[in-house]
């Protein structure tokens, strides 16, 4: 315990910097895929002949080994290897197929009577959406989104292989010396990114879902 | 039905990622816009007056090394950053040229190799004679220090003493029977397998890509799955296991100085004067010591580098 | 890129030996197949017992969960290094390389096999008992093939989970696809990198697509609602669980609510 400690003293400033670098690269393609995912689901939901392919093609870039989406994507955008962007590119795409088919799916939780109601009352559609279909959403969305932010903050430490900054060049630095040290603080650390961004994500969701508690109150 | 929707998705997919063509190699030498945005961390990028940010590549001895070159600027007035275990040339030569790090540790013969695939120089002062010219304006070599750690092909004692092998050249006879290991661009380095081939007219049974004399090939020539390996010189383990480092009487490793690579602009007098002090300290047999403290003893680099520093009074 | 890498696939010295794609090929199938083998011997009679039973539930939410978040290389790295002293031969590489993998497939199966058997109909389980069955026979001969749907569901998530994990593999010197990622990367050879990552994407999509194809035909047609029971609403719910158009390793509909 005593020697993770050290190492991470020692090493402070180095340490810090990838955790940095991880946050970034985790966060970042969530919530460029839901920005992204989110006209594309409701697409999916709205039309029904469009949930098919959507949803197939979201499928089969989800079945793309991220390590390999890391690798083909600077051919694709013409960056270098080790360039972090290949990282929130390759992340952004799978948050996107991840996400297009939780969002079609949450719009679509929005129980009938509820959506009748809302007609009644005299919601238009557009009013309907943000007003109803949206919150009743959340908590599916959010699910969504623990799921891809999690995942992500596991398969960026991959993208160490190639040279790209985040807690994964820890691992290939304790392999370099066969000291266990940084490896087990690099675990460390995604693991507890990974458990603040998830509970921060609950708390979120729970935020936005008063009447959730309420009812389970009453 | 479903699965007209699938073909129709993937012709689109396919159609969209046939668009790009590439004219770059994402894994080359050349660095593209986008890498210098992307290689500069977040963070400090030590552009700040006098602030001096180290790197160091990944593996220990280069980490030991800009330890060392830190505590030594520190001990003298300059403010130091640490930027260590960056990554390989890809990856650390833009951060020099974009200015996420200022100085790094590196090593004559493959520094001039990176920027000079043609080069024939092998000798110490000949590679350090050529590296300003192939530079990039930016950048600059100090001092070179005496200290080496160059490639070596390594042999157990055993294998030694039964085909009674010095150098190279003696591998000439029985190499078609003996199992080569080493890093996976030794396959096609100029001074790796085609280099042993056209010097030695050494051509071995077989290649293991292994790794870059780290833990891989190490294990991988004590267990004798291989039984030739590339090592590098200071690796402690050949003097630990009694392995021979075969003489390389053609010199087909060029020379491969210890030598401290700086962003030109950053290389002020009290910055140069210590890094030449440091070089002139530093020798081979010193060095291989040091990194057996860090490898062997499992010492913390940094830990490493100030008891030198202050044992040689420089730090 | 596309045409560098069709350059490199097209060639045909990249097809024999040692470092050939065939060779490599196998060694992908081979580790990939060994760890789901591994994972489901254990994770399936797990999950089937903690449905069937109701007990340890505990254990399906807290593994699926916590083992999303593992950084697989650094867990490989880590078993590697204390390994190393005691083994001798490639074993000291493969054994922590399948470690990883089995750790990597055991929750899709075990969270997917214990969702399906929850998901069996009460009633169908009170006719099975009102038959006469056994709590065996209920769980092999009613609740097992009802719950095939999500269990081969979780299997196919499961080697999805290991071709594309077995790629870093080839970083402690093992074979396999990622050899091409990992030589090419060193070798400054993009068009290699680029054909071996082509090469893992295609073999996971066609991995994928044989299971969706398998699970087709192993499925009861009652099950799968493909008969068109007089139930028409019980029939969707089931291939909706089944999971038609979603790839199996997205949430099931357990970890969705």
């Amino acid at each position: 315990m005593s020697g993770l400690v050290d190492y991470f003293d020692r090493n402070r400033e180095t340490i810090l910097n990838w955790f940095g670098w991880h946050v970034w690269l985790s966060v970042l393609p969530v919530v460029l895929g839901l920005v992204i995912a989110f006209p594309l689901g409701w697409l999916a939901r709205r039309y029904r002949f469009a949930y098919g392919p959507l949803v197939s093609v979201a499928g089969l870039l989800y079945t793309i080994p991220s390590l390999a989406l890391f690798v083909l994507m600077p051919g694709i955008l013409h960056t270098r290897i080790l360039d972090p962007v290949n990282v929130v590119a390759a992340l952004t795409v799978y948050s996107v197929a991840l996400l297009v088919r939780v969002v079609a799916d949450g719009l679509a939780a929005v129980p009938e009577d509820v959506e009748m109601a809302a007609r009644a009352m005299g919601y238009g559609p557009v009013q309907r959406l943000f007003a109803v279909d949206l919150p009743l959403a959340v908590p599916v969305v959010i699910a969504g989104l623990r799921v891809a932010t999690v995942s992500n903050v596991s398969l960026v430490s991959v993208s160490a292989l190639l040279g790209v900054p985040q807690l994964g060049q820890l691992f290939t630095t304790g392999f370099s010396r066969l000291v266990t040290e940084p490896i087990v603080l690099g675990i460390l650390g995604c693991l507890l990114l990974a458990a603040v961004l998830d509970l921060l994500l609950v708390a979120a969701g729970a935020l936005l879902t008063p009447w959730r508690r309420a009812v389970r109150a009453s | 039905m479903m699965r007209f929707r699938v073909l129709a998705g993937t012709i689109a997919l396919a159609a969209a990622l046939a668009a790009c063509g590439s004219s770059s190699n994402p894994v080359g030498s050349t660095s593209g816009a986008s890498a210098a945005a992307g290689s500069a961390s977040g963070s400090a990028s030590g552009g700040g007056g006098g602030v001096i940010t180290v790197g160091s590549a990944n593996f220990p001895e280069n980490a030991l090394l800009a330890e060392i070159y830190a505590g030594a600027l520190s001990s003298k007035g300059v403010t130091v950053t640490k930027k260590l275990n960056i990554g390989s040339r890809e990856a650390y030569i833009p951060g020099l040229q974009d200015g996420s790090i200022d100085l790094i540790p590196e090593y004559t013969g493959n520094l001039l190799a990176y920027f000079d695939k043609k080069s024939t120089a092998t000798s110490a002062a000949d590679v350090y004679a050529a590296l300003p010219k192939v530079l990039p304006s930016t950048l600059k070599v100090l001092d070179q220090s005496q200290a080496e750690d160059k490639d070596a092909i390594v042999v157990t004692k055993e294998t030694a003493d039964k085909y009674k092998l010095t150098t190279i050249a003696d591998l000439a006879a029985v190499a078609k029977d003996l199992v080569l290991g080493g890093p996976p661009e030794f396959e096609t380095r100029v001074d790796g397998i085609p280099g042993l081939k056209e010097k030695y007219g050494v051509t071995f049974q077989q290649f293991k890509k292994l790794d870059a004399g780290g833990p891989l090939t190490i294990n991988a020539l004590k267990n004798g799955q291989v039984q030739a390996a590339d090592v590098f010189t200071t690796d402690p383990s050949i003097s630990t296991n009694g392995w021979v480092a075969l003489g390389d009487p053609k010199s087909l490793y060029t020379a491969q100085n210890v030598v401290p690579l700086v962003n030109g602009a950053k290389a002020s007098d009290a910055v140069s004067s210590a890094l030449n002090a440091v070089s002139a300290k530093l020798d081979t047999k010193t060095l291989t010591g040091l990194v057996a403290q860090v490898v062997t003893d499992k010492k913390d680099p940094a830990v490493v580098a100030a008891d030198w520093l202050k044992s040689s009074g420089l730090g | 890129m596309i045409s560098s890498i069709v350059a490199w696939l097209g060639d045909p010295a990249h097809w024999q030996g040692p470092d050939g794609v065939p060779t490599h090929l196998r060694e992908h199938v081979w580790y990939s197949l060994l760890a789901v083998v591994v994972a489901a011997a254990v994770a399936l009679p797990a999950g089937l017992v903690i449905g069937h039973t109701g007990r340890g539930t505990f254990l399906v939410a807290g593994v699926a969960n916590a083992m999303r978040a593992v950084p697989t290389l650094g867990l490989l790295i880590l078993f590697v290094i204390l390994l190393l002293p005691h083994i001798a031969s490639d074993l000291v590489y493969l054994l922590p390389g399948e470690a990883v993998l089995v750790l990597l497939a055991v929750p899709p199966i075990l969270t997917n096999t214990y969702a399906g058997v929850q998901n069996v109909p009460p009633e169908v389980r009170d006719a099975a008992a009102g038959m006469g069955m056994t709590p065996r026979g209920v769980l092999l001969r009613v609740e097992l093939p009802c719950a095939l749907p999500l269990v081969l569901s979780g299997v196919r998530a499961a080697v999805l989970q290991c071709v594309a994990t077995a790629t870093v593999l080839a970083y402690v010197s093992l074979g396999g696809f990622g050899r091409y990622i990992i030589d090419g990367q060193q070798q400054r050879d993009f068009p290699q990198m680029a054909s071996g990552a082509l090469l893992v994407a295609v073999l996971a999509l066609l991995a994928d697509g044989l299971l969706a194809l398998l699970a087709r035909f192993v499925v009861s047609p009652g099950v799968s609602g493909r008969a068109g029971r007089a139930r028409p609403g019980h029939a969707r719910a089931l291939s909706r669980a089944r999971g038609r158009f979603h790839p199996a390793h997205t949430l099931t509909t357990q970890e969705l609510s």
